[in-house]
């Protein structure tokens, strides 16, 4: 099934939607707005009925795997389930309709929402203040980074290098480089955990932080954390928690008793709220005492039982994104944090755990393990035994999709060849987890067996395998202005290029 | 315990299948000085008694109308059809992750591509990128693509840009070395002459000269633009300019106090490769069948790793795909008719304010969209009087610019019906 492109269904005369006249009299933009300033050719947007609209984006959605539907094993992501009741609370006109510059005694209601969010992260992560300001994960990362940036400068110190281990998330390094840091790589171990000796190498007074995901992005605990805080703080440097594994540590243990001095969470990941496709989620951070001087501004204060925010913050790394945060996204973890409370985090979190490890168990029938257990909430899996067969990880993948699973993260992290990882959250029950052992069980088997075929699916979705190489190749003869077609957009046939007048 | 799913017997099988004893078996690796007795929070509650405590919340803010908002600054009231919330609240699209499977993401990536393709027809300019966080980030990002096109370390700052833009831009760009400079006469240092159309206090300013004074200077010209208003008012791609970036709020998005909404990005062909965060592509398989992928991966982080574009990652999806809803429904003509409902009103109001005692248009000679400034006797009490009778009054925007002393901001859309304008006229000439 394909669905035609808005664009391509629209028709010319297709009727538009009905809207309020100006019923008022004043002068209208050719009467007032010079030629110069007013647009001289409308833009080409379609023209679609609201039915056809309706079915078009219906039919797009059935094109989708999602939660809703679908097991979605995607390691390091924590595809939880999106409680409704989060949805519901978001979309109270009492949050939904408040505007961002309204007097803040007439927004009590939402920054006290922010405000015990901000102490329910505290307890969780155990830090002393957190900013809801970042807008996702990576957003949070750079955040963090500014802070301890500016938290040395404060001390006269000009620490220009980041340490982030091999087997770290890319947004880890990006982060690092926009915040004029030099990136230095430490190893990881032979069992997968950061090597000790490499970090103290790689340690010196030029180092402001070391990076660190725990569980790592393997899925294990780093156990020697404790003495990685004292190497990084012996010489001065800063502890940052990547919180993307967050999910193995509700109500078990804290970031912040491990000797972090920053950590970021990710709402949409650990806290319920839905990922949407690719965002909006948020990604608050959270601080240690000495770091607080720096949190971007403003901040939610309580005093005498009134809430507000505190803009005079003179220490402060300044504004991070517009207004106060993904407000929407707060409402929801919140609502998921009452909900579940310190018993339901504390259980979900062990639940994640178990949960992993039972389906590792599984797999482990017929997929060799990256590491020895026990895991957290995730495990990594190899198809490198499969390769003599000319079988990848990417094959596995594709063929789930043709099970009705969605695809674990593949080729991530970096440090295991044909890496599957795999998490399958404490929101899956055991029928689907046992059903999931299976399914790879069978395609081991077929892809041994004849594995040819496997490189022909999936063969049930909308469309096979797409050739990213050849839409590339395209692209390219685009950007080097050998063609017309951007590829990266949708062009009436036969139409002029949109050029920028010279 | 609400979401979870497993059993105690099931519990206790898994465990034994794994061949422990207990879940402490599973945590030997967390070393007994870390593991923490019980979580400082209270326990749980029935989903009624969440409700009941989250709506306890919301009733504690004060919801003024749509129609009695005169208020903007960033983030507008607008007529917003049941259809965006009808798409956006179908679980196919709010519970999936990021397309990496596009086999299994045909509907994701098709509504990028299609908001691409909408963004790029708005602005007028080639390419437009899958989202980014809001419009500050969005200012932001333009301009670390203009530092790194032209290797330049100074950005300049024409005009009246959104206060929080501006301190958006002045974070991120300290991180990268780039010296942020108010002004619009570009020099040999300048990487971009950057300004709001229309600005900040809804006015309309001299792009075009702005965008002919960067390019002299061998410098990019980026645009913050304003997405209704392009109906009306010349795009970007018309007058040259190379980036245009934007807050999409106002393309069906609830005010939500600031967020979540989504920011967009554009740019000339010559500039594609420099663009944060998600594209995508048309591609084929191999029976020929067209489908949609992630293009361009090699400018984004988890495969340049420090070397990327940008470390965005998540980006704003589902609000994307709100505005494609947004601007499907209205289509050209119903976005025109928007767009100049919102003018005639304002136009209306800044005629009927300015006949008020001591009240005057702030920058009489230039022309203004759906926002304009107006010069006002004492601000605080005025917009005091109307908030008693339920109305959000304009924006003070001395609290930003010092300079505008008295100034207060208006904003009308299609929402403000002629007789929300009567009320407000009657509480400030009473």
């Amino acid at each position: 099934m394909t669905e035609p492109l808005s664009f391509e269904s629209s028709r010319p005369d297709a009727p538009g939607p009905r809207l309020p006249a100006a019923a008022v009299s004043a002068p209208g933009p050719l009467d007032l707005l010079p030629k110069e300033a007013r647009r001289a050719t409308p833009p080409g947007l379609p023209r679609l009925s609201e039915p056809e609209i309706m079915r078009h984006y219906s039919r797009l959605a059935s094109m989708n795997y999602s939660i809703s539907e679908q097991f979605y094993p995607l390691g390091s992501c924590t595809m939880k389930y999106n409680p409704v009741a989060n949805e519901a609370a978001a979309a109270m006109p009492g949050f939904a309709g408040l505007h961002p510059y309204q007097p803040e005694k007439t927004a009590q209601g939402a920054l006290e929402l922010m405000w015990r969010l901000e102490q329910a992260l505290c307890a969780v992560v155990g830090v002393e203040r957190v900013t809801l300001q970042p807008a996702a994960g990576a957003h949070g990362e750079w955040t963090a980074l500014r802070m301890i940036q500016a938290y040395q400068h404060s001390r006269g110190e000009h620490r220009d290098e980041v340490l982030v281990p091999d087997s770290a998330h890319g947004t880890n390094p990006a982060s690092a480089a926009l915040s004029g840091f030099k990136v230095v790589e430490v190893k990881s171990g032979s069992d997968g955990r950061l090597h000790l000796a490499d970090l103290a190498s790689k340690l010196s007074p030029k180092t402001a932080a070391l990076m660190l995901t725990n569980p790592n992005t393997l899925g294990l605990f780093e156990r020697e954390i404790l003495d990685i805080a004292n190497l990084v703080h012996e010489i001065g440097a800063m502890l940052y928690y990547d919180g993307a594994n967050l999910n193995a540590f509700m109500g078990i243990c804290r970031p912040g008793d491990m000797g972090f001095d920053a950590v970021h969470m990710n709402l949409h990941k650990t806290f319920t709220t839905p990922h949407g496709g690719g965002g909006p989620g948020a990604g608050p951070v959270g601080v240690k005492a000495e770091l607080v001087p720096f949190l971007p501004a403003p901040t939610v204060e309580r005093s005498n039982g009134h809430f507000s925010l505190d803009f005079k913050r003179p220490q402060s790394i300044g504004r991070v994104r517009s207004f106060y945060g993904n407000f929407g996204m707060l409402v929801r973890a919140y609502t998921y944090i009452v909900a579940m409370g310190g018993d339901g985090l504390t259980q979900a979190s062990k639940d994640a755990v178990l949960s992993a490890n039972y389906l590792r168990t599984l797999v482990a029938e017929d997929l060799h393990m990256a590491h020895d257990g026990p895991c957290m909430h995730e495990f990594v899996a190899s198809a490198e035994q499969l390769s003599h067969d000319g079988v990848r990880a990417l094959d596995i993948a594709k063929a789930l999709l043709d099970r009705d699973f969605y695809a674990p993260t593949i080729y991530f992290p970096l440090v295991v060849p044909e890496a599957i990882m795999v998490e399958p959250t404490e929101t899956e029950n055991k029928a689907t987890l046992d059903a999931f052992a299976k399914a790879i069980k069978e395609i081991v088997a077929e892809a041994r067996a004849n594995p040819q075929a496997i490189h022909e699916e999936p063969r049930k979705l909308p469309v096979g395998r797409l050739d990213d190489v050849a839409a590339a190749r395209r692209i390219n003869t685009y950007l080097l202005g050998r063609s017309d077609d951007p590829v990266l957009r949708w062009k009436p046939p036969g139409r002029a290029p949109v050029e920028a007048p010279v | 315990m609400p979401y979870l799913v497993h059993s105690a017997e099931d519990r206790a099988s898994m465990l034994a299948t794994i061949g422990v004893k207990s879940m402490d078996d599973l945590l030997v690796d967390i070393p007994e000085s870390l593991r923490l007795k019980a979580l400082n929070l209270p326990d749980g509650l029935s989903e009624f008694e969440t409700m009941a405590h989250v709506s306890s919340l919301a009733a504690q803010n004060r919801l003024y109308p749509d129609r009695l908002t005169f208020r903007g600054g960033g983030v507008y009231r607008r007529f917003i059809p049941a259809a965006v919330a009808a798409v956006t609240s179908k679980p196919e699209f709010y519970t999936a992750y990021t397309p990496y499977q596009p086999e299994a993401s045909q509907g994701t990536l098709q509504a990028i591509y299609e908001f691409q393709t909408l963004i790029a027809e708005l602005t007028a300019l080639d390419v437009s990128n899958a989202s980014l966080y809001d419009g500050a980030t969005a200012v932001a990002e333009a301009a670390m693509m203009a530092h790194i096109h032209t290797e330049r370390n100074e950005v300049l700052v024409a005009g009246y840009l959104h206060p929080e833009y501006m301190d958006v831009l002045r974070v991120f760009s300290e991180g990268r070395g780039i010296k942020v400079r108010k002004g619009s006469e570009p020099n040999a240092k300048t990487a971009a002459v950057i300004f709001q159309q229309p600005d900040f206090l809804g006015l309309l300013v001299d792009v075009r000269g702005l965008t002919e004074a960067a390019h002299r200077a061998g410098a990019l010209a980026i645009a913050c633009v304003d997405p209704i208003s392009l109906a009306i008012v010349a795009p970007p791609g018309e007058y040259g300019a190379d980036i245009a970036v934007g807050e999409g709020q106002q393309l069906g998005l609830q005010p939500s106090y600031g967020g979540p909404h989504v920011g967009f990005i554009a740019c000339r062909r010559e500039l594609v490769r420099r663009l944060p965060g998600r594209l995508v592509g048309s591609a084929e398989d191999a029976l020929g069948r067209r489908g949609f992928v992630l293009a361009l991966a090699a400018r984004e982080q988890h495969i340049r790793r420090e070397k990327a574009t940008s470390n965005i990652c998540t980006n704003h999806s589902l609000c994307a795909l709100a505005a494609s809803v947004y601007i499907t429904y209205m289509g050209p003509d119903g976005l025109h008719q928007i767009a100049d409902v919102s003018f005639r009103r304002a136009h209306a109001l800044a005629e009927r304010l300015g006949r008020l005692p001591g009240w005057e248009r702030a920058f009489p000679e230039r022309e203004f969209v759906s926002e304009f400034p107006m010069r006002v006797p004492n601000a605080p009490a005025m917009l005091r009087k109307l908030a008693r009778k339920g109305i959000l009054g304009g924006l003070n925007v001395q609290r930003w610019f010092r300079e505008l002393k008295g100034v207060v901001t208006f904003t009308c859309t299609e929402v403000n019906d002629p007789s929300a304008i009567d009320e407000l006229m009657g509480v400030l000439e009473s």
